[in-house]
């Protein structure tokens, strides 16, 4: 056995390279590089539910203003949901792409993924257009600042998102698939599935309760 | 007579230049320091030694240094409000300059003080301790430095640019809103804390990650050090409660910039929000900065009683059971906003329930003394003292932490002698033991002891004369955070002898300096040779001092607690030094995480002072780096064979 160390001593082998160990676990960087993304994830956990708790306090306080009711756009925000939840879809399929070795499946998807993304990202910044043409700006009431607070950290998280894959798509067309690329691609794959679940409880703690509350 | 005196010095000398003073000393000394490195040609060494590097124990080394420097501009600021104090009806400094300067003191201390000190002592140690050759991602390491170093240094500016933040270190709204606090300061104290507090969280995903995943074979979670374990239940605290911070400071920072209403008064905003979601992070902070205190006393009592440290397990236990608590105790320190009966005395018991295993840790220290061959050192009767000092900063926490009786303490200067007693004698102490501990680690010298335990007397005993009459002053109703106090309420003596006590603890803190700066001028007669100068337990001290660049030129197999003292018992086996060496896969330094602390400082001053388009170019300017980053393919290098003996055979190793 040819054992070479890595950066931190550690053999090589004690991550074996065998056929059940996909390609982004099969170096020792990349799997601390994944654990070290579990772990930042469970920061912007904290991060968000910090925003849905500030959020749902001051949900009532609309000093007057437009109220969630008046608001909230049915068929917009289940517009948006649909786009978002197929992104992930897509986005799950680039990484089964990815595992099988296809570049080309891989990049395609994640384009699919980028152009549902920026079709969300579309949506609510008219949506966000569209209140503020009504007189719903940010600092019109506490309801609303934590309003464009919280779905908006989690838009421009989406858009962020979206570049970082134009990057990683540049990147596998040059490099191809192999234990870096790999590895990038099933970060941004964690990192948008993420960013899905916090869209599905924006979609029911605020665009649902919303409309009835 | 002695208020005249002062008056006089005030009215002709001191009070447009004093506030400048610790500044001005800081830029005089970061003059020498440009003057002495243009003179003798060694910019290009600071930029590639240090400027650039990504090793963990370079990075602590310079997070220690900016600990040390920011503890001398909070202890100038310090003995400027003791000044201001030291008798009724002083005006050495006026309203306005004392809240700024209680405002910047808390500050730095707390997030640029004791956060960088004890983040470079985990530099330093942990990745020596658990037998590795740097942290998980040491590019992200140094990133988390330059965004420390920068954030201070924008903080540090407000005092001589546009004005600094006054509305205290918990900066409570509505006070620190834009309706109450026009100007940038309070900016200031939002951007700084964001940026740090960026870096912080990724320090704390860092040695997360190390801790887990990089202990050298054989080293199960039970047998990592103390201090290790410390470190390994603080980077769980960090995660869970600095984002509530980030959030919280983004928050304010949009009531004041763009008119939002989280904080206000008007338009159903919610000021005591502000104060929840400060303290949620607020009291694990506290415990963020004390629990790797806790893990330095652990190894330092234990190293100087030559004995095993008593009650592993408990030890163990209680860490994690202090950590888990410390989320469940924030409202303490706001009994007074009223929140009920029954939601007080909660959290009065989950308070005091922290007492529990605090206690436990003092006594398994006790228990590790007891019968121990003592050795006493500098760093052990910074330990030592640590002892007697936290517990009455425990007892007087649980006498706050009953709330009907906090109403009457809350707000006055018991709670600030409380908290001093948890801090300074918690947090400082651990803090220089430990520095005293691992210096020789760092630098390959130990530091001069007559000159320490010289500074450790005039420092430990200024502080008990300081800070225990501020009990006794604040039972008797003086208020905190008041620039001066009429007379004839007898409050005057106590706080003159507080004030002695303050300037005590100034000179021990000069003679600390002059420790470190005569030590390095008699390194040679300091040198540490063996790598072991205090017959020490764990990994760090099996390896070189200081420890070559890639720690260990073999990873050691570990088999027990307190893996070295083993080995130099026979225990177990040593590291073969037949094994055949191998060259070492080591990370590239880099200068982007200097230049993306540059674009951070940038964006802060352009939010600070609301000209938008520097903000964009510095945000601009970091995503385009972190792209750039994306990019970067040759990352990493080896270190040949001929070089690791060569260093080893350097050091004495072969
Ligand atoms: C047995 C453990 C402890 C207990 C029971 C305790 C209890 C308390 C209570 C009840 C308060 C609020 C009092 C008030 O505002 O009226 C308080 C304040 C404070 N404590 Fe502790 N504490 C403990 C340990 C610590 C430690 C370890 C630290 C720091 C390392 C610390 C630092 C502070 C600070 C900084 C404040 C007040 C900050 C401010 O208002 O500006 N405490 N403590
Ligand atoms: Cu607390």
């Amino acid at each position: 056995m040819s054992m070479s160390l890595d950066v931190h001593g550690l053999p090589q082998s004690r991550v074996s390279n065998t056929v059940e160990t996909p390609l982004e676990f099969s170096t020792e960087e990349g799997s601390l590089k994944i654990f070290g993304f579990w772990a930042f994830l469970a920061q912007d956990m904290i991060l968000f539910a910090t925003l849905f708790a500030t959020y749902l306090i001051l949900h009532n306080h609309t000093a007057g203003g437009p109220t969630s009711k008046d608001l909230f756009d049915v068929k917009g925000f289940v517009i948006e949901t649909v786009l978002l939840l197929t992104s992930s879809f897509t986005c799950g399929l680039a990484t089964f792409e990815m595992r099988k070795g296809n570049v080309k499946g891989t990049i395609g998807w994640l384009m699919v993924t980028v152009l549902l993304g920026m079709g969300f990202v579309g949506m609510e910044v008219s949506e966000f257009i569209h209140n503020v043409s009504i007189g719903a700006t940010i600092s019109r009431s506490a309801f609303l600042t934590g309003f464009y607070t919280l779905v908006g950290t989690h838009g421009s998280h989406v858009s962020l998102g979206i570049l970082w894959m134009i990057l990683i798509m540049i990147q596998l067309w040059r490099r191809g698939i192999n234990a870096v690329t790999a590895r990038k691609v099933f970060i941004i794959g964690l990192y948008w599935h993420f960013l899905d679940v916090v869209w599905v409880f924006i979609f029911t703690a605020v665009y649902l309760t919303g409309r009835v509350l | 007579m002695f208020e005249a005196l002062f008056q006089y010095v005030n009215h002709n000398l001191i009070k447009n230049y004093m506030e400048y003073g610790a500044d001005a000393s800081i830029v005089m000394a970061s003059l020498g320091i440009v003057f002495v490195l243009t003179y003798f040609k060694k910019w290009k060494w600071l930029w590639k030694e240090w400027l650039t590097t990504v090793d963990h124990k370079k990075i602590g080394i310079m997070y220690i240094l900016a600990a040390i420097a920011m503890l001398f501009r909070g202890g100038v600021d310090a003995m400027m409000m003791r000044t201001q104090l030291a008798a009724p009806n002083m005006h050495f400094l006026s309203a306005e300059h004392y809240d700024q300067i209680f405002t910047t003191h808390g500050t730095l201390m707390i997030l640029f003080m004791a956060m960088p000190f004890v983040v470079g002592l985990m530099n330093i140690v942990v990745p020596l301790q658990i037998g590795a050759r740097d942290v998980a991602f040491p590019y992200l390491n140094a990133m988390s430095f330059w965004l420390f170093f920068f954030a201070a240094l924008l903080f540090n500016i407000s005092f001589v640019w546009g004005g600094s933040p006054d509305a205290g270190w918990s900066s409570y709204a509505p006070l620190a809103g834009a309706h109450y606090s026009v100007g940038p300061g309070e900016n200031y104290y939002l951007l700084a804390l964001t940026i740090t507090g960026i870096g912080t969280i990724a320090t704390g995903i860092n040695f997360l990650v190390t801790i887990l995943r990089l202990r050298a074979p054989g080293m199960t979670l039970l047998r990592m050090p103390m201090f290790t374990w410390s470190v390994l239940v603080t980077t769980v605290l960090i995660i869970f409660a600095f984002p509530v911070l980030a959030v919280a400071l983004i928050m304010l920072l949009m009531d004041r910039l763009f008119a939002a209403h989280f904080f206000t008064v008007s338009a159903g905003g919610l000021p005591m929000m502000w104060t929840n979601l400060f303290w949620f992070w607020g009291h694990p902070e506290v415990y963020i900065v004390i629990l790797p205190a806790f893990g330095v006393m652990s190894e330092v009592v234990s190293t100087f009683s030559h004995k095993r440290l008593f009650g592993y397990n408990a030890m163990v236990v209680s860490l994690v059971s202090i950590a888990f608590v410390s989320f469940l105790t924030w409202v303490h320190h706001f009994f007074t906003m009223g929140a009920g009966a029954a939601v007080n005395s909660f959290f009065s018991l989950s308070t005091m329930l922290i007492a529990v295993p605090t206690g436990v840790k003092v006594f398994n220290w006790l228990f590790t003394l007891y019968r121990g061959k003592i050795e006493i050192n500098t760093a052990m009767l910074w330990a030592l003292a640590f002892i007697p000092t936290f517990t009455i900063a425990g007892v007087t926490g649980v006498m706050l932490a009953a709330a009907p009786a906090d109403y009457q303490y809350h707000g006055s200067a018991f709670l600030v002698s409380h908290f001093h007693y948890a801090l300074i004698g918690g947090v400082v102490f651990g803090c220089l033991a430990g520095l005293y501990y691992w210096w020789p680690k760092m630098f390959g010298f130990t530091l001069n002891e007559r000159w320490g335990k010289r500074a450790f007397w005039w420092f430990f005993i200024g502080f008990h004369v300081c800070f225990f009459p501020m009990y006794i002053v604040g039972l008797m109703g003086m208020p905190r955070r008041i620039y001066t106090y009429p007379a004839g309420l007898g409050w005057g003596p106590l706080n003159l002898i507080e004030t002695i006590g303050a300037y005590a603890m100034g000179v021990g803190f000069i003679l600390m300096v002059v420790d470190i700066a005569l030590s390095t001028l008699h390194r040679e007669q300091l040198k540490d040779v063996t790598g072991d100068p205090w017959d020490g337990r764990s990994l760090e001290w099996s390896v070189p001092s200081p420890a070559p660049e890639y720690n260990f030129a073999r990873i050691p197999v570990v088999e027990g607690r307190d893996a070295f003292w083993m080995m130099k018992k026979g225990q177990t086996q040593r590291v073969d030094q037949s094994e055949t060496l191998r060259p070492i896969h080591m990370p590239n330094n880099s200068g982007r995480p200097f230049l993306i602390g540059v674009a951070f400082f940038v964006a802060g001053y352009g939010f600070v002072f609301e000209q938008y388009i520097l903000a964009i170019i510095g945000l601009l300017a970091i995503l385009f780096m972190l792209a750039q980053r994306s990019f970067e393919y040759n990352t990493d290098h080896f270190i040949g064979v001929d070089e690791i003996r060569h260093t080893e055979a350097t050091a004495g190793r072969l």
